[in-house]
């Protein structure tokens, strides 16, 4: 019987094991940020705990930090919690990406950037989005803080075997449709937690033809289906992307890196818990309207009727949903007025991402009525975006450009969307509150968000995209 | 960590699906460097209406439910972030035991970890019990030794729980310290890496 890359990475990392007990689970890389690891530290101070491998271990601030005056952190909670960061890294001597470095930036796009990410790794951070960088092939999953303390003080997690489950997605996408559309198509057909209890490997003909950032920002919102983890097997997409970054393999040693991280691909008769599959083709660009990432429509759609629900549960969901998103039930997507447009977060805040928005926004400019930011996810990012010239696409076109950071994707920092306002947004989540009290969130492509910046309301980009014209 | 073995309490039922954990704590309260006191900003947006009063008509403010410890609620309880804020601050507010037909992996660890005890119930016996708390106070007994939730009326339900977890909340033991016994086996393991 054959195995799947998530049989073969757990195999490979399992330190003990026992009868009754889950298994002892080695993690070779531990991302840090400030907000779910100042009590982990505290509670290694006060039993008096070191860190066992700060060389495995590797912080930065993301979440909390300003993106206009960025050494000007008005909160001073805020503050503290980055200071408290700081403290911990220099007494326990864990590396860390301050605001000062070159390398800060979200946590989810600093990893792949810098190459600490690498195939068969087992990667945690006490961060839900940790998935994302299972796109390297790696076994990535987000933790809370104790077990940021346990991974801290003992380099391992006693974790249960999760199932496991194949999305095989077949075919081509069309035209204007990216790797954001085919995650919350995903969603759309299966929920919230369809993944719940599984590691989700992604694989197929559109899977394969994607870039890595793309992988990342489909493997990124595994955790919005409830999947522990999401990943791709690694291939030449993956290596290349690898090559040549700080943190990769020497040049002498790749050639040797490659042929194991090849071994790691599934099987071609490994065996799943379950097995889905999906034509790619099918898949429309997408856009949330609800309050959790699976009640999402295709930009051509419309809002459900309440009649249409299959029980009761349903309906009220859907019915506090709507009253919450100001929406009617049958809506057309299309006539969603928009106020903010937030390009970022760890889900869509690349190079190819501002790319793909900034083709759509090039000699345009942002609609009245709007404002619109960008955030790139990294200080890299932000200066090789910076190196082509897409900042002065955006900002010509009247769009803000940030520094890096989580910005408005939680929201923890001043990028807050006023209450009742609707907010294009290439984030991850639309909870309720989740970019401000009252904000309503709908979450769509680089493309999709760059397109209702311009003219005001949800259109399909697929209108806009030249090779269709 | 305290143990747990048994635990009776008031109940307050939440019939709501997916309740994530940006609604159980929002962002805004994530910045404290502590543990406690997480307790007064539980499900903000849904507990204080936006001028700062409380909503009378959520479920945690109804008269009836004043005190409950016990919270039973429906399906993908703890949906979203990884945060332990969240079960920090249903912990600081009074809650010992969540009742749900499922819950978000993440969250349901988490809840672990700090000594809440998470009990998964069929939708139908979560039905029946949100039933039964509703509009009246309502007490619950809860044995995690013999895996039982049980009224004065007779109900009697029994629930599953990984054995090692229960072990671990029975006992209150620190984690980290047993793992630290293998400190041998996690060195092996370092070294075979290193190896290969």
């Amino acid at each position: 019987m054959g195995k799947s890359i998530i049989d073969k990475i757990w195999e490979q990392h399992v330190v003990y094991k026992e009868e009754g007990k889950p298994d002892l689970l080695y993690i070779d890389l531990h991302l840090v940020h400030e907000v779910t690891s100042p009590q982990a530290f505290s509670g290694l101070r006060m039993k008096n705990r070191t860190v066992r491998r700060p060389d495995k271990t590797f912080a930065t601030m993301d979440h909390n930090v300003p993106t206009v005056n960025r050494y000007d952190i008005k909160d001073p909670v805020a503050k503290n919690q980055m200071e408290a960061l700081r403290k911990n890294c220099s007494e326990f001597g864990v590396p860390l990406a301050d605001l000062t470095s070159a390398e800060q930036g979200i946590v989810h796009v600093i990893g792949p950037e810098l190459g600490l990410t690498k195939p068969g790794m087992t990667i945690v951070c006490g961060d839900s989005h940790t998935s994302t960088h299972g796109a390297f092939g790696a076994l990535a999953f987000g933790i809370g803080t104790s077990e940021v303390e346990h991974v801290l003080a003992t380099q391992t997690l006693w974790q249960t075997k999760p199932k496991t489950l194949k999305l095989q997605i077949d075919g081509k996408l069309g035209v204007g449709v990216s790797a954001k559309d085919v995650i919350l198509y995903v969603l759309s057909k299966y929920g919230i937690k369809f993944g719940t209890g599984h590691v989700i490997e992604f694989c197929g003909e559109v899977i394969e033809s994607m870039s890595m950032e793309e992988r990342m920002t489909v493997c990124n919102m595994s955790i919005e289906g409830g999947a522990k983890a999401g990943l791709v097997s690694p291939d030449e997409t993956t290596f290349a992307y690898i090559d040549g970054r700080k943190y990769a393999p020497q040049a002498d040693e790749m050639e040797s890196w490659k042929s194991r991280w090849k071994e790691l691909a599934s099987d071609e008769d490994a065996v799943y818990d379950r097995v889905i599959v999906i034509d790619g083709s099918e898949i429309a660009p997408m856009v949330s309207w609800g309050t959790n990432p699976s009640m999402t429509a295709p930009v051509t759609g419309r809002v459900p009727y309440l009649s249409e629900t299959k029980s009761e549960t349903e309906k009220k969901s859907i019915e506090s949903a709507l009253a919450y998103m100001g929406l009617d039930e049958g809506q057309q997507i299309e006539d969603i007025k928009i106020q903010k447009v937030f390009i970022g977060s760890c889900t869509n805040s690349r190079l190819e991402d501002l790319r793909a928005a900034a083709e759509i926004v090039k000699g345009k400019s942002v609609h009245e009525g709007v404002s619109a930011i960008v955030v790139p996810g990294s200080q890299q990012v932000k200066k090789l975006a910076e190196a082509e010239g897409l900042d002065q696409v955006f900002l010509s076109a009247g769009f803000e450009w940030r520094e890096s950071g989580c910005s408005m994707c939680l929201s923890m920092n001043d990028d807050i969307v006023p209450a009742g306002e609707h907010c294009a947004s290439t984030s991850n989540r639309n909870f309720e509150g989740r970019q401000g009290s009252g904000a309503r969130t709908h979450l769509v492509s680089p493309e999709m968000a760059a397109a209702a910046a311009v003219y005001g309301n949800f259109v399909d980009v697929r209108r806009l995209s030249p090779a269709v014209v | 960590m305290a143990g747990f073995k048994e635990y009776t309490g008031k109940t307050v039922g939440m019939d709501r699906t997916n309740v994530d954990t940006d609604q159980i704590i929002p962002k805004q309260f994530l910045k404290r460097i502590e543990k406690t006191g997480f307790g007064e900003f539980l499900f903000y947006d849904w507990r204080y209406k936006s001028n700062g009063e409380l909503n009378p008509e959520f479920e945690l403010n109804l008269p009836e439910n004043q005190g409950a410890t016990i919270l039973v609620t429906n399906e993908n309880f703890g949906c979203g972030s990884s945060r332990e804020h969240a079960p920090w601050a249903l912990l600081d507010f009074g809650f010992q035991v969540i009742i749900a037909p499922s819950f978000a992996d993440i969250f349901y660890q988490n809840c672990l970890k700090n000594g809440i005890l998470p009990i998964v119930l069929s939708e139908q016996k979560v039905q029946s019990l949100l039933e039964r708390s509703k509009n009246q106070p309502y007490t619950l007994t809860v044995s995690l030794e013999r895996q039982t939730v049980s009224d004065e009326e007779g109900l009697n339900e029994s629930f599953e729980i990984h054995p090692y977890w229960k072990k671990l909340l029975i006992n209150g033991w620190d984690e980290i310290e047993i793992t630290l016994k293998l400190d041998e086996q996690i060195k092996l393991h370092e070294e075979l890496q290193l190896n290969k």
